[in-house]
């Protein structure tokens, strides 16, 4: 069984950021793992322990994103594929789904694990939109996966904690949950020999996709960005913690007599 | 050229979801704003009987689409969205930003290379064209978005962006028939309930909320020690329980318990927008975090810029008093 991941690296906004004009000093972000893509990772590394074959990672991104896709190599993964051109900063969902339909032909997995969302576009649409571009079956929000044969059977969270359990056939994409396993953590050994797996570095033009299918295919663009209005907002509570928490018992106090 | 909009309301087994409602308010302004007719489109067996629900004022036409698996199977309404819009041409099409929709929507839009923006709280047609608005980075910022060069622009809007529309329409009823059943592409195998559990966070007045601030399992016991002393119930936000720190029947959010206390205190949540959904109706929020910038501020009624764990020392200690 052959299981192609998807991963992000994902940015994390600084306390202190910088915004100017509409425009986000990229020097206010950090970067970390996709919290979501811990799961499928894992997720993809079970299945392949289970059945034999491999798992592919693969990230839309720079060189910075290559840390996402060696955490995955040094938990089990075979290797590694970062697609890249500077067109794609910052690529909507959309575009990003048309560049991974690309290197999906290419590898033609059995099975294409993405997360349900990125922590911080949270755009929830990537897998989605990969699985509609492939013309594959799929089901979102997924918490449990089991492979029989050809076929799959997974959990579909609901709203509420409810669930659905639906059966569907190979190959496949599920876009999965939080919580859906316990991931892993890399040994100091396992991440070492991370950085003899093999990493490929393509752009999009090697397989096949070139600036105005990009440019097509995206669905929007970033015109600005804004701090939000905040409404009316909280009344702040001033003073240290002591105060603080006088206030707060003042508060609920005075509410649960209510 | 493309004109209009189309609403794909929701239909689910309790009924028409609330949100259809807001999704409408969306469209009536937007056909103020000149984007053309306004049409809500019924994707479910039951469809019609929920057209009195959706002819709202403003709205143009309903379309019932009524043959279609009994349960919501998303090939299917895939399969249903494509068609409308292949024969309809609209200007926008606005869903929800639901776990039914994300199940397909952006397939929708991918596949027809029409303009996406998912978890918008904002959306407007003017002389720029069609914007939208989302958060950005845990949202913590505001994006505004453009579609240059789209014809069709697919909007999942945030539940409680809109207020819903009232007021009873006019609209001309509909029925189309789409050669789309046999299109489901899964099988239903079973409907399980959320796991009964020991607590019912919906009966307290007072919850007290812990979220992802908090680093270490052991610390679980001494909040809802805490929580006792207080005289509040102990809940918290996913992670923790994605963590199997705290039982299931304690999270709040959109995929856990939606709660109203009289007092909802939170130590330690960012306030994501699906915790909110379980929260933000609560009585009196009051929320601890040390980043002046969480979302959580922007419902909360009280908020203190602190470290939660100062702030439960003082509470243990004046709650003793
Ligand atoms: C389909 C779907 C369904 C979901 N359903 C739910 C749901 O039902 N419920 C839910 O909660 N989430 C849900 N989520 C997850 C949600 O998106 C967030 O990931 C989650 O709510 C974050 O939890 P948190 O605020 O505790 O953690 P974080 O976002 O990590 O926030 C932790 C906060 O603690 C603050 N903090 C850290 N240390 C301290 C300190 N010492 N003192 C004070 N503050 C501190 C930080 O500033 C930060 O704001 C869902 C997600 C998806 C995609």
């Amino acid at each position: 069984m052959k299981v192609l991941v998807p991963v992000k690296q994902a940015a994390v906004l600084e306390g202190d950021f910088e915004l100017e004009d509409g425009v986000l000093d990229r020097d206010s972000l950090d970067w970390q793992i996709n919290e979501w893509d811990e799961f499928s990772v894992e997720a993809g590394l079970r299945l392949v322990e289970a059945a034999g074959g491999e798992v592919v990672v693969a990230t839309v991104g720079d060189e910075d994103a290559e840390d996402a896709l060696r955490a995955a190599l040094a938990k089990g993964a075979d290797r590694a594929v970062r697609i890249w051109d500077p067109v794609l900063e910052d690529a909507d969902p959309l575009a990003v789904a048309h560049v991974l339909a690309a290197l999906v032909e290419r590898e033609r997995p059995d099975l294409v694990l993405a997360g349900v969302q990125s922590s911080d576009a949270a755009n929830a649409a990537t897998g989605v939109a990969l699985a509609g571009l492939l013309d594959w079956p799929r089901v979102a929000v997924v918490r449990s996966i089991e492979v029989e044969g050809g076929s799959l059977t997974v959990e579909r969270e609901l709203e509420g904690g409810a669930a659905e359990v639906l059966r569907l056939e190979l190959p496949a994409l599920l876009t999965v949950q939080t919580g859906a396993n316990e991931p892993r953590y890399a040994n100091l050994r396992a991440i070492k020999q991370a950085r003899q797996k093999p990493l490929e570095v393509v752009d999009p033009g090697a397989l096949g996709v070139d600036e105005v299918a990009l440019e097509t295919a995206a669905g929007s663009r970033l015109v600005s960005l804004a701090a939000p209005a905040r409404g009316a907002g909280a009344t702040l509570l001033q003073g240290g913690a002591e105060q603080v928490a006088g206030q707060i018992v003042e508060i609920v106090r005075e509410r649960m007599a209510s | 050229m493309s004109d209009g909009v189309l609403v794909a309301g929701e239909v689910t087994r309790q009924g028409l979801r609330p949100g259809t409602a807001e999704l409408i308010a969306a469209g009536v302004k937007l056909k103020e704003e000149g984007a053309g007719s306004l049409t809500v489109a019924l994707i479910d067996v039951e469809a019609d009987a929920h057209v009195d629900a959706v002819n709202l004022a403003g709205v143009d036409e309903v379309l019932t689409i009524g043959a279609v698996p009994e349960r919501f199977e998303a090939h299917v309404a895939q399969a249903a969205l494509e068609t409308l819009i292949e024969q309809r041409r609209p200007r926008i099409v606005l869903a929800g930003h639901t776990f039914a929709s994300l199940g397909f929507m952006p397939a929708v839009a991918a596949r027809g290379s029409h303009g996406f923006a998912s978890d918008a709280t904002a959306v407007s047609c003017g002389p720029d064209g069609i914007r939208a608005r989302r958060g950005a980075y845990g949202d913590r910022l505001v994006a505004e978005l453009e579609f240059p060069g789209k014809d069709t622009v697919v909007v999942l809007l945030r539940e409680g962006a809109f207020e819903p529309a009232e007021g009873a329409g006019s609209a001309a009823v509909e029925a189309v028939a789409l050669e789309i059943a046999d299109r489901a592409r899964t099988e239903r195998i079973e409907l399980r309930d959320p796991p009964a559990g020991d607590v019912d966070i919906t009966a307290a007045d007072f919850l007290l909320a812990i979220g992802r601030g908090v680093e270490e399992e052991e610390q679980v016991a001494e909040f809802e020690e805490l929580a006792g002393r207080m005289g509040a119930t102990l809940s918290a936000s996913r992670p923790l329980v994605d963590a199997g720190w705290i039982s299931r029947d304690r999270q709040v959010g959109q995929s856990g318990t939606t709660v109203t206390p009289k007092v909802y205190l939170a130590l330690g949540i960012s306030g994501a927008v699906q915790h909110l959904a379980g929260m933000s109706k609560a009585k009196t929020i009051i929320a601890v975090n040390s980043d002046a910038d969480a979302p959580i501020f922007s419902v909360a009624h009280y908020g203190a810029v602190a470290d939660l764990y100062e702030v439960a020392d003082e509470l243990r200690r004046q709650f003793d008093e």
